[in-house]
């Protein structure tokens, strides 16, 4: 599962008077792609004026945006409002014992009050600003984020990964039951789903609902780390090895081709099965095997940025070449990186899932997708919901990520863009 | 052309050391004694000592690495620790198993892929279109092991015990228990049973990707100008699209055959943990649980040879599909 053709998202042409801007792109990056909706494209178009405006917004944020059409946003705030704030009711002991609890519970908190503020204060903003054009970046970034938000499939993937990532973190709200908490070993072994497990009971009688919440945080978060990891190596050495060229270059991409020809599964169990397994291993494990793939992309892109005009200007300028590599040729070489970490992570959490499917990933009783699927599968006819459950949550999570990577792909590539 | 595959196939030599290498040193350097797996506690050193000096394990590193690399190239890959047998033995038994597999499911997910691609591709945003490109991408997701799972789950627990269907696929081994006592025709049939539920659980995830890319290609060549002169010189649709469109669509897919084996062989290591299926990929997993070097780094250099293998023929196909490339 870690081997798959990331074609050639690239920033390839843009305007003269956009790439002057190299060093103005990257620093746009992390605000590249706000969750707000207008599809506006084109000249000035005018903003919808809000019904309720900014009274409506303070109480319900986002239902103001949402009736005047802007579904993606408005709704979205609309439903984490209204879904915090019922986990807050649902839950009201545990949010009020966080503060003084364990660290898990107290980022929980910490988020659930986040995001609370962050709807809240952006719906009541948006409302106060009232009817009014809409800026128009024309940005590389400014471009992208107009086309991505287009794409309304890739905008729900997007809005589906971030929902998970909110689940994770709000985790130990929402379960119902501790993961590795025992119910009668005699009685509520082997439940099918029922009012009080929802998803059913294992073996050991543990609500198998919870551990796919507790199992969505190791998920999760080890793909996370792993691909960051794993591009900020292979872009490194990408941008090394295109921009330095020579004996570098080839020894570098000679590297690359072998780790590359070598099924990376076999590699990775069995640098695990030498160490004992654990949660850090992994993540290093996945994160040190994956660059070579974004290197050989970074590698292909960087030949031809070398020969432009705004790199030669900053070799006349005088620039060290760390400065030219780091601020005008790696913020240019992003756009087909962020494809391949979005697509990466779909693969790094089946491949994480795997490894703990044969035993040399998560150890046991700590819950990850991987481990409670294996664990279903001795009693699959028995009690078939704890696999299916548990597989299905990674195919969702996967899905996500491949469809917003595909949305990303086709939003970045100027090549597709009319 | 030959000389071309020659140039290649010696290109491959350095990979392929290289390839060795790693395996040798991670599995050398790592920490944890073999021998100590083997024996119990109460073994006297002198005893251990004797078996370390029988293993080759009392040498250090570097005479290892360069009498492991001088025996490999004869082909001789030492004994097995765990069952005292010529790993080259063992590889001997169980290489085919996998290769049937291999061979099965990647014939099956092209076969699969691009008939379905071609049909999307003909019916382009048509309802029968985005259901299927919706379902190849749900599979294209899905790791394979969990849908293994539930093919065993449905078509052959469910299939047999709830629903009672006449036909249901056995869900673990190569052969039933009463394999020898059958005629050579129903022990063909047996074989193939079992063939049925791993094949497809690994054909199903790569046929969604190969569906995918297919569509794409087919896509571009069906624009262009040569198949619009082919529709207008009255050619049946099915000869416009399986000989003019396909013919050109199939250059790109061909080369996901080398993409696609690295993942291809990921894939058997967990079907055949999966289905019990005696191949390499249960060998090298047992073989690492077990500490058994000498079936490891045999595995890992089988395994990265087929992947380099699989490239090449990836390329030599590229240059019989497309005349038009030259390799001189």
């Amino acid at each position: 599962m870690t081997e798959r053709p990331v074609g050639g998202g690239s920033p390839g042409q843009l305007a003269a008077g956009e790439l002057a801007a190299g060093e103005l792109a990257g620093a746009s990056v992390g605000g590249a792609f706000p969750v707000s909706e207008a599809g506006a494209f084109g000249a000035a178009k005018r903003r919808p004026r809000l019904r309720g405006g900014v009274g409506l917004a303070s109480a319900l944020p986002g239902l103001p945006q949402l009736l005047a059409g802007r579904v993606a946003s408005g709704g979205y705030a609309l439903f984490l409002w209204l879904a915090l704030l019922a986990l807050v009711a649902v839950r009201w002991e545990r949010v009020v014992a966080a503060p003084t609890g364990p660290l898990d519970h107290q980022l929980a908190l910490l988020t659930l009050v986040g995001v609370l503020a962050v709807a809240w204060s952006w719906a009541v903003r948006d409302a106060r600003k009232g009817p009014e054009p809409l800026p128009l970046s024309r940005s590389q970034w400014g471009l992208a984020s107009r086309a991505f938000r287009k794409n309304r499939t890739a905008v729900a993937a997007l809005l589906a990964i971030v929902s998970l990532y909110l689940v994770a973190l709000l985790t130990p709200f929402l379960a119902p039951f501790d993961p590795a908490f025992q119910g009668d070993l005699v009685t509520t072994r082997l439940q099918a789903p029922s009012g009080a497990h929802p998803l059913g009971t294992d073996q050991f009688a543990r609500d198998v609902f919870s551990r796919i919440l507790y199992g969505s945080r190791v998920s999760l978060s080890i793909g996370l780390i792993a691909v960051s990891i794993s591009i900020t190596i292979g872009t490194l050495l990408g941008a090394v090895a295109g921009f330095i060229g020579g004996a570098v270059d080839s020894v570098i991409m000679r590297f690359v081709d072998m780790v590359i020809s070598f099924p990376r599964l076999i590699l990775l169990i069995t640098i695990i099965a030498l160490f004992e397994p654990s949660i850090f291993l992994i993540v290093a494990v996945l994160g040190l095997t994956q660059w070579p793939q974004v290197t050989r992309i970074v590698r292909g892109e960087v030949l031809s940025l070398r020969e432009r005009e705004f790199v030669q200007a900053g070799k006349a300028l005088g620039f060290s070449r760390p400065r030219i590599i780091l601020r005008h040729v790696i913020p240019n070489v992003l756009a087909p990186v962020i494809v391949a970490a979005t697509l990466g992570i779909g693969d790094t959490i089946v491949l994480e899932a795997g490894l703990s499917f044969l035993g040399m990933g998560v150890q046991p009783p700590t819950a990850s997708w991987g481990t409670i699927v294996a664990d279903g599968r001795n009693n699959l006819l028995g009690a078939w919901w704890i696999s299916t459950f548990s597989g299905l949550a990674i195919v969702f999570t996967v899905v996500s990520f491949n469809l917003a990577g595909d949305g990303l792909r086709d939003a970045l590539d100027p090549r597709q863009r009319s | 052309m030959g000389s071309y595959l020659v140039r290649r196939l010696f290109g491959a030599v350095p990979l392929v050391l290289g390839i060795a290498t790693i395996v040798f040193f991670v599995l050398n350097l790592a920490p944890g004694d073999p021998v100590s797996i083997y024996t119990s506690p109460t073994v006297s050193p002198e005893a251990l000592e004797q078996m370390r000096r029988n293993m080759g394990l009392d040498q250090p590193v570097h005479v290892r690495y360069v009498r492991w690399m001088g025996s490999m190239i004869q082909g001789d890959f030492g004994v097995s620790f765990s069952r005292s047998q010529p790993v080259l033995d063992v590889v001997r038994q169980i290489l085919p198993n996998t290769l049937v597999l291999s061979f099965a499911a990647i014939t099956l997910a092209f076969l699969g892929g691009i008939l379905i691609g071609i049909f999307q591709a003909v019916r382009q945003n048509s309802g029968v279109d985005s259901v299927l490109s919706v379902v190849a991408l749900f599979f294209y997701s899905m790791p394979s092991f969990w849908l293994a799972l539930m093919l065993i789950l449905i078509f052959s627990l469910v299939a047999r015990n709830v629903w009672g269907w006449p036909i249901w696929f056995p869900a673990s081994g190569m052969t039933s228990v009463e394999y020898s006592f059958l005629s050579s025709g129903e022990q063909f049939r047996d074989r193939l049973m079992h063939l049925v539920l791993p094949a497809t659980s690994l054909a199903l995830v790569l046929a969604a990707g190969i569906a995918r890319y297919t569509r794409g290609s087919m896509l571009e060549v069906i624009r262009q100008d040569y198949v619009r002169t082919a529709r207008a010189k009255g050619l049946p649709e099915r000869t416009v699209i399986f000989k003019h469109a396909l013919r050109n669509a199939l250059i790109p897919v061909v080369t996901l055959l080398g993409l696609y084996l690295p993942f291809l062989f990921s894939g058997t290591v967990f079907i055949e943990t999966v289905f019990a299926w005696p191949g390499m990929g249960k060998l090298v997993v047992d073989a690492i649980f077990a500490r058994d070097y000498p079936v490891v780094m045999a595995g890992a250099f089988i395994f990265a040879v087929m992947v380099v293998i699989g490239n090449l023929v990836a390329d030599v196909l590229y240059s019989v599909i497309d005349p038009r490339i030259r390799y001189d």
